[in-house]
């Protein structure tokens, strides 16, 4: 079985705008439900806080129920150890398997009951080629430079990066992994809400 | 009592709706081309076509196959399904036969999206069909056999 490739290392930081800083002397205070860092600013600036909160995030999605499914190679991992998906699987070109080995051919629309039968989801698949998000091999810097980068976090704003972590399926399925696989460090609460004052406090990235 | 169409015939089976589908087609409707290997998505021998796309049906529940097209090795359309058993047959392919099915299953979704399959293409998508007999020299060779039959056009 070919292997998937070693970890990329970190891609250097894009020049992410500051937007916080001149935001706050125009500072319209932001409901607390929106993080919308395009538009809005911060609602406190705190870089020693916001790498705190990020910390506890990347404990999350450097988790093998994360991970696994962000790998930096075309294959997906699987278990404990985030070892290459038995039967030699890879991404495709949409992220959802190649010819017989599409994802859907095993995962079904929710985790099939027994100890390590394959977990489901009705839209189980890796991210795109295009954009693959990688989180395995990424430092706690490089990974929040990449979820802040709408070039490769999927066009998404930190609002929608916000939005996805609490309401995707996909995400919620960490938190309902299959009989004989961990769940991830935090509760799935506990993570948006770190997540969230990650952004709110400005989304400073860790050293 | 559940209704699900099954190589283009209809059929009313009285079966829970987890039911895995391989036991549907096996035991209820008593199709038995498809084979039981492992039961948990690991060899590939229950392969049949779910709407075109190749699915493991020792762990689909029934429920997820209803309102499409299920079709098994006995129903295999001959465009793809009689090149292949051509080849299959030309070069012995086979040895106990027992993963056969579900690897000619395997290989037809492979050559209707890629009908120019290079040896790589090949593994991408039969490395999850295993045969204890070992006989992926000759499937390798078979698939590239009949994609040579469809682009001469020799499909009946
Ligand atoms: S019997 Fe279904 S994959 Fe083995
Ligand atoms: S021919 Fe015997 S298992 Fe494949």
């Amino acid at each position: 079985m070919r292997q998937s490739s070693p970890p990329i290392s970190a891609s250097p930081s894009p020049r992410y705008p500051r937007l916080w800083g001149f935001a706050l002397v125009l500072l319209v205070a932001p409901s607390p439900a929106s993080v919308s860092l395009d538009e809005k600013a911060a609602t406190k600036d705190d870089p020693a806080a916001s790498r705190v909160a990020f910390l506890a995030v990347y404990k999350v999605l450097s988790h093998p129920r994360c991970m696994n499914c962000h790998p930096a190679g075309d294959a997906p991992l699987q278990g404990e150890d985030s070892h290459p998906h038995a039967q030699n699987v890879k991404r495709g070109k949409d992220g959802a398997g190649k010819y017989a080995l599409k994802c859907a051919n095993c995962h079904q629309a929710k985790a099939l009951p027994g100890e390590n039968m394959p977990p489901g989801n009705p839209n189980w698949r890796l991210p795109s080629p295009e954009m693959p998000l990688v989180f395995q091999g990424k430092s706690p810097g490089a990974l929040a430079r990449q979820l802040k980068d709408p070039k490769q976090n999927g066009g998404k704003t930190l609002d929608q990066v916000l939005h996805h972590a609490a309401e995707d399926t996909l995400v919620l399925g960490c938190w309902n992994p299959g009989e004989g696989r961990a769940k991830p460090p935090l509760a799935h609460e506990e993570f948006v809400r770190e997540l969230r004052t990650w952004i709110e406090t400005g989304a400073h990235e860790p050293e | 009592m559940i209704t699900i169409r099954v190589n283009r015939k209809e059929y009313h089976v009285d079966v829970e709706p987890d039911t895995p589908l391989l036991w549907v087609i096996r035991e209820t409707i008593g199709l038995t081309g498809t084979k039981f290997g492992c039961g948990v998505a690991q060899c590939g021998a229950c392969t049949i076509h779910l709407d075109g796309e190749a699915a493991r049906s020792c762990v689909t529940p029934v429920e997820r196959a209803i309102g499409r097209e299920i079709v098994t090795i006995e129903g295999l359309p001959d465009d793809l399904g009689r090149p292949l058993k051509d080849a299959w047959i030309a070069l012995d392919v086979p040895q106990c036969g027992y993963c056969q099915s579900g690897q000619i299953m395997a290989a037809a979704v492979l050559l209707r999206e890629n009908p120019n399959p290079t040896d790589e293409d090949v593994d991408d998508g039969m490395t999850g069909n295993i045969c204890r007999c070992g006989t992926y020299p000759r499937i390798r060779r078979a698939i590239h056999l009949a994609a040579q039959a469809i682009a001469k056009g020799a499909a009946r």
